[in-house]
C-alpha cells in the first residue's frame, strides 16, 4: 500500500515546509527555555563545583552566602581550621555590583578569595593567577575584560592579569575575583564622607567620647572603619571524614551554619532559582498549548480543503483508518518537520544569550516525544472531521 | 460473471417520518445486464442520485430487493455485512467530476483501488497500467492529474473505476463538464469497456448529446422509473 500521507507532503511539500519552520522556531523557542532553565541549574552546580568547598560556613540562621546575605568574622576560619576533620578552611566575600570598564559597566559578582585556598578560581584560559596582594583581578570572560585591561571597583582599580571561563553566579552574572582584603575593603568600607560624618558623630556621643578614658574614641573609631568581616568560610574536609558530621560539629558548637554540598545545590536549585524554574515551566506549558493549537488548526485547515477527496476515498472503499492514519502522518510529519527546525534553530541561537543555555540531549528527547504527542493530539480535531465525512457528497445531487 | 448485472425490485426510499416524511423512490425496478450500458435520465429532484446512492450502498433504501450478479445484496435490509468492501470491490463509480487524488500521479490514482483491496502493488500498478492503455492514457500514467485534461481526467477516472473489475458501475453525469465530441468520445468508451470486462454500467444523465447513444434508457420522475428503448449510436 502506497503512503497516503507521503504523498501528500511530497505534493504540497512547499506548504509543509513553510509550516514546519513557523512551528520549529516555536519548538525552537520551546527548547531555547527549557535550556535557559538547565543552564540555571549548571550555573549553580558550576558556581559550588568552582568553589572547590566540601561545606560551607555561614552566619546562623542564613542560607547565605549565594542565596541571603551572610555576615561572620574573618577569624572564624581558624576555629574551623581546628575542627577534627577539617583540611582547608578560607575566607570568601561575594558580592553583585556593576564593575566599570572605561565608560561601560559589567554586572559582575565579585569574588574575594585568599590565593591557594578554597575559593580561588580553578584554572584560566588566559593570563595568570593572582600574585599580589591587592589590585590584581581574574575576570570570566563574560565579561568581556581583556588581560591588562584596568576596571574600576569602588574606589580602586584593578589590572585583569587572567581569564576564566564558566565561572558565573546562580544570577548568570560572570565573575571577577580579587584578592579578599580589596573584596572586604569594597563591600564592607565607607565612603569618606561617611566615615568623617560617623567620626563626628562618635566624637560628639559621650558615652563613646568620654572625659579622663584616653585612647577610648580612637579604639571606637577604629573598630568602626575595620573590615573583619566576611560572607562565608569555605571547609574541604579530610580525606576519609564526612561532610555531614564536619557540619553538625560546626552547627553544635560554633553558633554557625554549615551546609553541606548536597544542601548548598538543593538551596539554589530549589530555592534561589525555583521562581525562575516555575516561570519557565509556565512558558513551557504555554509554548506547549500554542504549538498543539497552531498544529492542530493546520491539520484541520489542510484537511477540511481535501473534504471532497477524502468523501471519495471513502466512497472508494478505503478505510476509516486509512484515512485517520493519513492525517496523523501529516501532523506527525509536520510535527518532525518542526522538531528539526526547532533542534537547529535552538542550537544555531543558544550560544548568543546572555545567559548560559544548555540544550541536552535528554531534553531534546523529550521533546521530541512530546512534540509527536502533541502533533497525534492535535490531528484528532482533523481526523474526527475527516470520519464524519459522509461518502455521499462525493456523488452529485 | 452469471446472472445479471444488477437487479433492482421494488424499491423504495422514504426520508423524513410522519408529515414531514419525502418518498424520494417509490417501487423502483431495474434490470442491467452484464457488458450493457442503460441511461438514467430525468429533471432534477426525480430521484437520480438518491438511486444511485441506493446503487452505491451509500444510503440504505427503505424497502426492495437488489441482487449483484447471482447475490442478493439488500432485500429489506442489507444482507452483505462490510458495504465499504462491496463498494470498493464489485461496484465502480465514475463522477461529473473526475476527482482524482491530486496528490497521486494518475498510475496510482488506479492502482490505488487493487492495493485497497490487499493486492501487492506491482500487480495493482500492472493493472493500472493496462486500462490506462486500454483507455489511451497509458502514456500519461506518471503525470499528475492536474497537467491532464478535462477528457483525459475523465478516462483516468474510468480506469480507476474498472480498476478492481467490478460487476457494475455507477456513472454519475460523467460527461457534463465536456464538449460534444469528448462526452460522446467518453460514451464510447464506457460501452467498449462494459463489453469488454462484462460489466453492467449505470449511466445518469441528463446530457441531451449522449442520450440517443443508450439501447435502453430507464425515465425517473416523482421518485418512479419508466423503461425506454432507446436507438443506440454505434
Amino acid at each position: 500500500m502506497i503512503s497516503l500521507a507521503g504523498r501528500d507532503i511530497l505534493h504540497s511539500w512547499s506548504k509543509f515546509v513553510l509550516t514546519g519552520i513557523g512551528l520549529g522556531l516555536l519548538i525552537g523557542v520551546t527548547l531555547t527555555m527549557a535550556g535557559v532553565y538547565r543552564g540555571m541549574v549548571d550555573d549553580a552546580k558550576a558556581l559550588l563545583n568552582n568553589s572547590g568547598a566540601d561545606l560551607w560556613v555561614v552566619q546562623q540562621d542564613t542560607q547565605g552566602p549565594y542565596a541571603e546575605s551572610s555576615s561572620i568574622h574573618d577569624d572564624v576560619y581558624r576555629s574551623m581550621l581546628s575542627l577534627s576533620g577539617v583540611a582547608r578552611a578560607a575566607n570568601v566575600t561575594y558580592l553583585t555590583m556593576q564593575v566599570r570598564l572605561d565608560n561601560t559597566d559589567v554586572r559582575a559578582m565579585v569574588v574575594g578569595f585568599e590565593p591557594g585556598q578554597p575559593g580561588e578560581p580553578g584554572y584560566l584560559i588566559a593570563g595568570r593567577h593572582i600574585t599580589r596582594n591587592h589590585y590584581e583581578a581574574v575576570a570570566d570572560v563574560k565579561t568581556g575584560f581583556q588581560l591588562g585591561d584596568s576596571i574600576r571597583i569602588r574606589r580602586h582599580d584593578y589590572r585583569v592579569v587572567g581569564l576564566t571561563k564558566r565561572m558565573v553566579s546562580s544570577g548568570g552574572d560572570p565573575m571577577v575575583f580579587i584578592p579578599l582584603k580589596d573584596a572586604q575593603e569594597a563591600q564592607f568600607l565607607k565612603d569618606n564622607d561617611a566615615i568623617l560624618n560617623e567620626r563626628a558623630r562618635t566624637t560628639a556621643n559621650p558615652t563613646l567620647n568620654r572625659p579622663g578614658v584616653p585612647g577610648l574614641l580612637e579604639a571606637i573609631q577604629a573598630s568602626q572603619n575595620a573590615n573583619r568581616n566576611v560572607n562565608a568560610v569555605l571547609v574541604q574536609v579530610s580525606p576519609g571524614s564526612h561532610p555531614e558530621t564536619v557540619a553538625n560539629e560546626v552547627r553544635r558548637w560554633k553558633h554557625l551554619q554549615a551546609f553541606t554540598r548536597l544542601q548548598m545545590e538543593e538551596i539554589l536549585v530549589s530555592k534561589l532559582i525555583a521562581t525562575s524554574a516555575k516561570q519557565i515551566a509556565m512558558f513551557l506549558v504555554i509554548l506547549a498549548v500554542v504549538s498543539a493549537a497552531i498544529v492542530a488548526f493546520i491539520i484541520y485547515t489542510m484537511t477540511l480543503g481535501k473534504i471532497r477527496e477524502i468523501a471519495v476515498l471513502k466512497l472508494i472503499g478505503t478505510r476509516n483508518r486509512t484515512i485517520a492514519g493519513m492525517i496523523l502522518q501529516q501532523a506527525l510529519g509536520l510535527g518532525l518537520i518542526g522538531f528539526l527546525v526547532g533542534k537547529v534553530s535552538a542550537t544555531v541561537w543558544a550560544p548568543f544569550f546572555p545567559k548560559y543555555v544548555l540544550l541536552e540531549p535528554g531534553d531534546a528527547a523529550r521533546g521530541f516525544v512530546v512534540v509527536m504527542v502533541i502533533c497525534a493530539l492535535a490531528s484528532t480535531l482533523a481526523i474526527r472531521a475527516a470520519l464524519h465525512v459522509d461518502p455521499a457528497t462525493a456523488i452529485g445531487g | 460473471m452469471d446472472g445479471f448485472g444488477i437487479r433492482i425490485e421494488g424499491l423504495s426510499k422514504r426520508y423524513g417520518e410522519g408529515d414531514t416524511a419525502v418518498d424520494a423512490l417509490k417501487d423502483v425496478n431495474m434490470t442491467v445486464a452484464p457488458g450493457e450500458v442503460v441511461g438514467l435520465i430525468g429533471p432534477s429532484g426525480s430521484g437520480k442520485s438518491t438511486l444511485l446512492k441506493c446503487l452505491g450502498a451509500v444510503i440504505e433504501p427503505t424497502t426492495g430487493k437488489m441482487t449483484l450478479g447471482d447475490e442478493v445484496i439488500y432485500d429489506n435490509g442489507w444482507k452483505i455485512p462490510d458495504l465499504r468492501a462491496l463498494r470498493r470491490d464489485r461496484i465502480g463509480f465514475v463522477f461529473q467530476a473526475p476527482y482524482l487524488i491530486p496528490f497521486l500521479d494518475v498510475i496510482d490514482n488506479v492502482a490505488l483501488l487493487p492495493m485497497l483491496a490487499g493486492r501487492p502493488n506491482g500487480e495493482s500498478r500492472k493493472r493500472a497500467l493496462e486500462l490506462l492503455e486500454a483507455l489511451d492514457v497509458g502514456h500519461r500514467a506518471k503525470a499528475q492529474p492536474s497537467q491532464l485534461s478535462g477528457g483525459e481526467q475523465q478516462r483516468v477516472a474510468i480506469a480507476r473505476a474498472l480498476a478492481n473489475q467490478p460487476p457494475v458501475i455507477l456513472a454519475d453525469e460523467p460527461t457534463a463538464p465536456l464538449d460534444s465530441e469528448r462526452a460522446l468520445s467518453v460514451v464510447r468508451i464506457l460501452n467498449q469497456m462494459a463489453q469488454q470486462f462484462n460489466t453492467a454500467i449505470i449511466v445518469v444523465t441528463h446530457d441531451e448529446k449522449i442520450i440517443p447513444t443508450f439501447k435502453r434508457i430507464y425515465h425517473i420522475r416523482d421518485g418512479k422509473t419508466f423503461e425506454e428503448k432507446g436507438q443506440a449510436l454505434s
